[in-house]
């Protein structure tokens, strides 16, 4: 079986691999940064005093929780046209799908991250005169951004995996990419084989990394 | 934005039949999905804690390869590509004889890749009891396999009960994975309503509904289920 692996056609295809691998890493960077904006906004507003804040934050996040992420991919490939009144293409849709569903995740992380500060800093900001936003700013995030690192790496191999499933709506990343080629050819085992030990070099190296990074920086 | 509401749709043949069926096979998917992944999840979990080390090293190994390579490709592999590589008769009889393809594939693969997941949840149970107990078990004169039966697994479920809640929930919401290669399930039949009616609104809200109210009816009977099981003088630890 392996003996009639077609290694011509793996080679051969490259470039149209790093095209369709450039829009997975471009969709994993601005789906992470979004992410922890509106992630850390969110997180704020649920361990903020104000009860409706803190309530319709903490609904945001159950609601997308709750919900797989294809589902929420077919909703925002149906619904941004029409908020926007003309085709946007794909992409950006998958994009804005990706932003507002792993931000519920990046909120929960960012929250728990700023839970593990201590209480005794908080009030040691206050006594200085630090102001509540200058407390956050200056003492708390800091350190609760230092403590979440590794989660926050965990989070972004999760969602660089999770970026597959633009293939439900064809967006042309990797995993597409890779099927293109194999439907063409008719060689899924050959192409199928090298997506699958791509990601698997890539994500397990971005583990181990993580796990040094955790050894290191544990507080 | 102008868009023509008609929740009438919803209620029309064949669309009403055609949520019902979708709900049914996703609630089959999970469930069935969730027997494999408990299982052998528990399996690999305990190899990683015991001392006998090339049963570690293989948990280990299952854990990272299943866990490192995107659940979407996994999928196409075990549809597209395990078949081919099988001896040939297993894999003709795969092609030809297997009962409902689509459906046995997506359990077998949702299930093998939640296993992966629950057997890191069982590892942190079982750590979070600590070496102590673990030893002392040993100095009474238990076995192994008796320290595991009767020391470190009665306490070490109940600690990973919510982390398990939210692993069923997860293998829950990637059971609509199983689209990808053709099983009708939820996700799919509202896509398809959508499809054949323009009224997304009407269908996709009716399929976020159904899995937020799966969702909570778990998250209240394990809540329950908790309560019931909790060990006397023991916060729940386990990964997150």
């Amino acid at each position: 079986m392996f003996a009639e692996f077609d290694w011509k056609l793996v080679i051969d295809s490259v470039p149209h691999l790093w095209e369709g691998m450039q829009i997975t890493l471009m969709l994993t960077v601005l789906a992470i940064f979004g992410g922890i904006i509106i992630g850390t906004a969110l997180a704020l507003l649920r361990l903020s005093p104000f009860k409706t804040a803190s309530f319709a934050a903490g609904s945001y996040v159950n609601f997308f929780r709750s919900m797989p992420l294809i589902l929420v991919i077919f909703w925002f490939y149906f619904l941004v046209p029409i908020i926007v009144g003309r085709p946007v293409g794909g992409f950006y849709s998958v994009l804005i799908a990706f932003v507002l569903f792993e931000a519920a995740y990046y909120c929960e992380i960012i929250r728990a991250g700023i839970q593990s500060v201590r209480q005794g800093q908080v009030y040691a900001g206050q006594a200085l005169g630090l102001t509540y936003r200058q407390n956050m700013r200056y003492v708390v995030l800091p350190q609760a951004f230092r403590n979440m690192v590794p989660i926050l790496l965990t989070q972004a191999i999760i969602l660089f995996q999770d970026t597959s499933l633009v293939y439900v709506v064809g967006v042309k990343d990797f995993l597409v990419s890779a099927d293109l080629i194999a439907n063409r050819e008719n060689r899924l085992i050959e192409m199928f084989t090298v997506v699958a030990a791509v990601y698997f070099i890539l994500c397990l190296t971005g583990s181990l990394f993580v796990k040094r990074l955790q050894r290191k920086y544990a507080l | 934005m102008n868009y023509n509401w008609n929740w009438g749709v919803l209620l029309e043949e064949p669309y009403t039949g055609w949520i019902i069926s979708g709900f049914g096979w996703t609630i089959a998917v999970s469930f069935a999905a969730w027997i494999i992944a408990f299982s052998l999840g528990s399996v690999v979990g305990i190899m990683r804690t015991t001392s006998v080390k090339s049963l570690r090293a293989i948990g280990t190994c299952y854990v990272e390869l299943f866990r490192n390579i995107p659940l979407l490709v996994q999928m196409f592999l075990w549809y597209f590509v395990v078949p081919e590589l099988l001896p040939e008769k297993a894999g003709m009889w795969v092609k030809r004889e297997l009962p409902l393809p689509e459906f046995s594939t997506a359990v077998v693969c949702l299930g093998l890749y939640t296993a992966s997941r629950v057997a890191e949840q069982v590892r942190a149970g079982i750590e979070s009891i600590g070496a102590g107990q673990r030893s002392a078990a040993l100095a009474m004169g238990l076995t192994e396999p008796q320290v595991y039966r009767y020391v470190l697994l009665p306490v070490g479920y109940r600690i990973i009960i919510p982390p398990l809640t939210s692993e069923f929930l997860t293998i829950f919401k990637n059971s609509s994975l199983a689209l990808t290669i053709g099983v009708l399930e939820l996700t799919a039949q509202t896509r398809q309503i959508e499809e054949y009616t323009f009224q997304g609104f009407e269908a996709f809200t009716t399929a976020t509904l159904l899995y937020i109210f799966v969702t909570f009816c778990v998250m209240g009977i394990m809540r329950v289920t908790e309560s019931k099981v909790v060990v006397p003088g023991m916060i729940s630890l386990g990964a997150k």
